[in-house]
């Protein structure tokens, strides 16, 4: 081959020429740079615009007017604050209901009660505070004098700063008047479901892989060759059928087909089996694992694909079975995989609310659930149902428990990954 | 061909291996004699690997793999129906072509392919002594709780080979064991196999030339078919004869690189 410079060397540009070819170019990646890092700002102002918009509904003025003054109930001049507990019983006494009166009695006589307990029942039951109306962050610091209009029409009003998302929310349950309606139940609902979810889901996946990545090249059968691929493919399309047809499946499989397993009636163990018939803790949890069941799969087929082959020869070059190889060398190696992809899905079914919906989660309960096979509710379904009601108080409190959902969530997700990066470091 | 002297560990009789329909290597006949160095030599493609991979039934793990004809070990024909390709790789040690420990201790590396295999003794006497046969136990017996990983790539190939001969095998295959190293820590590996063949019997695939008629004792020279591309046996002797006066115009070419 000749290496005297031809006519083809020429036509490359040279000098000046190739000077701003590569200016050409670089302008072409820089351009290429700015699209992307625009789209990362979309991306990152819509999540602002989420927090923004939860955030200022769970913060804000509220206008709030008692049925009684407290002044009114003054004796003597003395204040509501400084009576003892046999006035407050009197007060109480004179301003409800003989049959309330004597319901109280009997949930806790009155001798046994404390001072403080039945100054919460007069403030509950006689003041009867109740909010008028509620006002978003922005507002709140915004538009004050749309505010003071609003309160100078309500002279017995008075303006109080809120935060919808407090202790008590967390702890007390569901109830009919938005102050008084907590997500206690709903909390103790997603926990139950999602543990029953990844329980049943991560060992049906993680076993459904690596039987589809170890074991399914090697079958022999051409007819389970055959059904390994229409397996295979199916994972994937599964991954994307709307969830609420999962739903519908878990309607029909497991809330009317297995409904003697899943209401607990075949341990007998349900005092009343009406009252949830197959609409449990136990349905929900299975519906979802169904729902994150491909998920899972692939991306543990994924983390497993990614050990390398080298390990598998170097096992079974010494004489180890398969199993021994698989147990000692490839899940060791893909378990940080498996796990990411655990959490990715137990997020997703976290945040389930359509097939819940399907099955039959409980719309108003206030018991805690106690076990798999009691009626539910869970966050999302809470949230979404207090979003669909009239009252403004009930969206402030759903974006309470939205935040109350993302804090859930990203709990779950920061021990999974603290227990990935610990099973991670065991292999060295 | 007499066993009972122990002479030939190996001998297989018209071999013929194939990836799915594709013919990799055709009608081979090949005899291995045992505590010598075999050296496969050829260019690449020429079904080297394959032929060495049926000794210890590595092959079982490609789906697409089948083999034809006897691989006789001692006798006893490894692809039997009734032979287990575990208990063959418990005889039948083999070392990669790229370096590759568990990524685990230096000491479970060691370790691991005993335990599995039902080792009773003294682990720690059983790891420090294939460390030694190794010639690597002065560079690690003060880092065995360490990452094999860590090691330098001659000194992890040293380590697989040490891996290997933990469960005490028979034989050692080699599939060019020495191709991602530098030259230093081939000579190294190539003293060690010097050392190995006074108890095992080694056959080792290499495409150096200079290698070959350094370590082996004998020497098979492969070369793949023009007209369908399967590799065969052209010519198969001691090293030394190979290497000075071949019978085989093509093993002629080759060696004295006007292949090609
Ligand atoms: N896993 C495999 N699947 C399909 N074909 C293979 C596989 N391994 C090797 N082959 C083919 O078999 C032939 C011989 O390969 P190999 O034994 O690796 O040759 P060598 O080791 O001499 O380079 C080549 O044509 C190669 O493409
Ligand atoms: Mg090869």
């Amino acid at each position: 081959m000749s290496v005297k410079p031809d006519s083809s060397v020429a036509s490359y540009p040279e000098d000046d020429g190739l000077q701003s070819f590569v200016k050409r170019r670089h302008r072409q990646g820089l351009t290429w740079r700015i699209v992307f890092q625009a789209a990362t700002i979309v991306a990152i102002l819509a999540l602002l615009a989420l927090l923004y918009n939860i955030i200022i509904g769970s913060f804000g003025y509220v206008a709030l007017q008692n049925k009684i003054e407290p002044e009114s109930l003054h004796v003597d001049g003395m204040p509501l604050e400084e009576l003892s507990k046999e006035q407050l019983v009197i007060i109480l006494s004179e301003h409800i209901s003989k049959g309330l009166m004597r319901r109280l009695e009997h949930d806790q006589p009155f001798t046994e009660r404390t001072r403080q307990d039945v100054y919460n029942l007069v403030i509950e039951r006689v003041v009867e505070q109740r909010v008028v109306k509620s006002w978003s962050l922005t507002v709140s610091f915004f538009k004050r004098d749309e505010i003071e209009t609003f309160m100078a029409g309500l002279p017995q009003g008075k303006l109080e700063f809120r935060s919808w998302l407090h202790w008590n929310f967390l702890i007390t349950p569901q109830s009919s008047t938005p102050e008084l309606a907590g997500i206690r139940t709903a909390i103790f609902g997603t926990l139950w479901v999602i543990f029953i979810t990844v329980a049943v889901a991560f060992p049906l996946g993680v076993g459904a892989a690596i039987y589809l990545e170890e074991y399914a090249a090697h079958v022999g059968n051409p007819w389970l060759r055959r059904l390994n691929a229409i397996i295979q493919t199916n994972i994937n399309n599964l991954a994307g059928v709307p969830s609420i047809i999962y739903g519908m499946l878990g309607l029909v499989i497991f809330v009317r087909v297995m409904e003697p397993l899943t209401s607990g009636a075949f341990l007998g163990a349900v005092e009343d089996a009406t009252t949830a018939n197959g609409r449990t803790i136990l349905s929900a949890g299975l519906t979802l694992a169904i729902l994150i069941l491909p998920l899972i799969i692939i991306n543990a087929q994924e983390a497993i694909r990614a050990v390398p082959n080298s390990l598998r020869q170097a096992g079974m070059g010494l004489g180890a079975t398969k199993w021994q190889t698989i147990w000692h060398h490839v899940l060791p190696n893909a378990i940080p995989g498996i796990l990411t992809g655990n959490i990715l899905a137990m997020s997703r079914a976290i945040g389930e609310t359509a097939p819940l919906v399907v099955i039959g989660a409980s719309t108003f309960i206030t018991v805690d659930p106690n076990g798999p096979f009691s009626k539910f509710t869970t966050l999302p379904i809470q949230i979404y149902q207090w979003t669909a009601r009239p009252q403004d108080e009930f969206r402030n409190i759903a974006a309470a428990a939205i935040i109350v959902l993302l804090v859930l969530l990203l709990t779950l997700n920061a021990s999974a990954v603290l227990l990935r990066n610990r099973y991670g470091k065991k292999s060295l | 061909m007499n066993y009972t002297n122990g002479k030939y560990v190996f001998d297989i009789q018209n071999l013929n291996c194939y990836y799915g329909s594709f013919r990799a290597v055709k009608d081979t006949d090949l005899s291995i004699e045992s505590k010598k160095i075999t050296a496969f030599i050829g260019p690449s493609g020429c079904g080297k690997s394959t032929v060495l991979r049926t000794f210890n039934r590595m092959n079982d793990l490609i789906p697409s793999a089948r083999v034809t004809g006897e691989v006789l070990f001692h006798g006893q024909n490894l692809y039997d129906p009734d032979v287990d390709p575990v208990e063959v790789r418990r005889r039948i040690g083999m070392v990669f072509q790229k370096p590759n420990p568990f990524p685990k201790s230096i000491y479970e590396n060691v370790a691991w392919g005993a335990r599995i295999n039902g080792f009773k003794g003294n682990m720690d006497e059983l790891v420090e002594q294939s460390l030694r046969q190794a010639a690597l136990w002065d560079e690690v017996k003060d880092k065995l709780d360490q990452s094999g990983l860590g090691l330098s790539g001659g000194q992890q190939q040293r380590l697989c080979i040490a891996r290997t001969i933990a469960p005490r095998p028979e034989v050692i295959l080699m599939d060019e064991p020495c191709s991602a190293l530098d030259p230093i820590a081939t000579l190294k590996i190539e003293d060690l196999m010097r050392q190995l063949v006074k108890n095992y019997t080694i056959i080792i695939v290499t495409h150096n030339m200079q290698q070959a008629a350094r370590v082996s004792d004998y020497t098979a020279y492969f070369l793949m078919d023009r007209d369908d591309r399967a590799g065969l046996l052209i010519e198969y002797g001691v090293t030394n004869e190979i290497f000075t006066k071949p019978k085989d115009q093509r093993t002629e070419d080759y060696i004295t690189g006007r292949f090609g």
